[in-house]
């Protein structure tokens, strides 16, 4: 039992990153198609990692390193968790404690560009947390346990029962994604009314980290799209493999057909969806289980 | 094997022109002529780029401004004139207030003439400029620069 949870937990820090770069090199080629265009390389953002790393370091202050590198951990140890079948609220916590970090590392640098971009994240932790505790609350009232492993090994498919929550959950995954009409604090697109928000002042191989730990938040939020259909058999493994990589494709379309909203619009929408969807689900399950 | 020369990241900043080359340059962006097929991004942040494109000539105004962007990005760098104006000052060369092209402040390492400089010619001065990157990111590699630059930024 330990050495499987071992193994699982290296073959996540070794597989996520190199899956998750796979998926935002097939991602930029996607857009690219939807735009019309050729795109680059599906290798693109390992090349962009790689270059970031050969750059000169330029810090503004050292302490945002630091936060930084614990932004990284936090995100590793929070995926680790999920995929040894950990508690999922230890998971969701770590999570929340990664993206702290994250935004105290921005406003470190005193710049008003990362500040603002600091703020708007935590306007979206707020405006998505609602909805990820409520995951957790629909598990754990539907299979009885908050484990990850009791869920994955649960006999029949959590997905009808939550369906409410799943359709939440892919929301607020727009929000996690950093996809329009969401991507408020940082974005990978040409928004350039905040200069680049979140991650303004950090450069070089901070930068790099910064984006190899969003490939392991991704691998890990589908991972949990993946906990929906999760019944024990190998029927259950394939539909719930392509069910993340569908909602992956969904999130992409979203990307490509939606401007930037408000935060406003943000966090009033992702509340509204919270509360119809999440909280009405939870409240059926409460009268049939 | 360095990889500086698949991630171009590019700034773009316009001097004192009459913004054809800035469309121009935007004009890349587009699927007509599609930079992002060969990794070039198109970031608002200097912190973040790679090679530097100025249109336009450069005056008294904004010369801070092009020496500060300049100096904010990360080495290695390089710097590509767009448009007559940039190389040269072009027909405002004779005006009070322009100091000249954007070699008046900065080095330069590609020059791209034309009014307005036309994509094709853009596309292509920014790949010469890679090449460039390379030679730079090897010469930095030789003498082994990559000790820390910090800004004293704050209190923390």
């Amino acid at each position: 039992m330990i050495i499987k949870t071992i193994i699982s937990v290296i073959a996540y820090l070794i597989l996520a990153p190199l899956a998750g770069g796979l998926l935002a090199g097939l991602d930029r080629k996607l857009s690219a198609r939807m735009q019309r265009r050729v795109g680059p390389p599906i290798l693109q953002p390992f090349y962009d990692v790689l270059k970031l790393f050969e750059k000169e370091k330029q810090t503004v202050t050292k302490v945002q390193d630091y936060y930084v590198m614990l932004f990284v951990i936090f995100v590793m140890a929070s995926g680790a968790i999920f995929f040894a079948g950990g508690d999922l609220l230890l998971v969701i916590f770590t999570l929340t404690i990664a993206s702290a970090f994250l935004i105290i590392a921005a406003f470190s640098s005193n710049s008003p560009y990362a500040q603002v971009g600091a703020e708007r994240e935590l306007l979206q932790m707020m405006a998505y947390e609602p909805m990820v505790l409520m995951t957790a609350i629909g598990f754990y009232m539907y299979c009885g346990s908050f484990t990850v492993s009791d869920i994955i090994g649960g006999t029949s498919m959590p997905f009808l029962p939550l369906i409410g929550i799943f359709a939440g959950f892919v929301f607020i995954l727009t929000i996690k994604f950093r996809k329009s009409p969401f991507d408020l604090s940082m974005s990978h697109h040409a928004h350039q009314e905040l200069v680049r928000g979140l991650t303004t002042e950090f450069s070089g191989r901070t930068l790099g980290w910064i984006e190899i730990s969003h490939w392991y938040e991704n691998i890990f939020l589908l991972g949990f799209v993946f906990l929906f259909f999760a019944n024990g058999t190998v029927w259950g493994t394939i539909i719930g493999v392509v069910v993340a990589i569908v909602a992956y494709f969904f999130e992409v379309l979203i990307d490509n057909s939606f401007a930037r909203m408000k935060w406003q619009f943000a966090f009033k929408a992702a509340w509204i969806v919270a509360l119809v969807c999440g909280v009405i689900n939870i409240f059926v399950l409460y009268l049939i289980v | 094997m360095s990889y500086i020369a698949k991630s171009p990241w590019v700034i773009h900043y316009d001097g004192s022109s009459c913004n054809g080359c800035d469309i121009e340059v935007l004009a890349c962006l587009t699927p007509m002529y599609d930079v992002e097929r060969f990794g070039i991004i198109n970031t608002g942040n200097p912190k973040h780029a790679d090679v530097f494109l100025v249109t336009g000539s450069v005056n008294e105004q904004n010369k801070d401004v092009v020496k500060q962007i300049y100096e904010q990005m990360p080495e290695p760098k390089v710097v590509v004139a767009v448009g007559i104006c940039a190389c040269s000052a072009g027909i405002f060369k004779q005006c009070y207030n322009i100091m000249g092209g954007v070699d008046s402040v900065i080095p330069v390492d590609v020059y791209v003439p034309g009014c307005a400089a036309r994509p094709e010619a853009i596309i292509d001065g920014v790949v010469k400029g890679l090449a460039v990157l390379q030679e730079k990111r090897d010469n930095m590699k030789k003498l082994g620069i990559s000790e820390e630059k910090t800004e004293e930024g704050g209190e923390n």
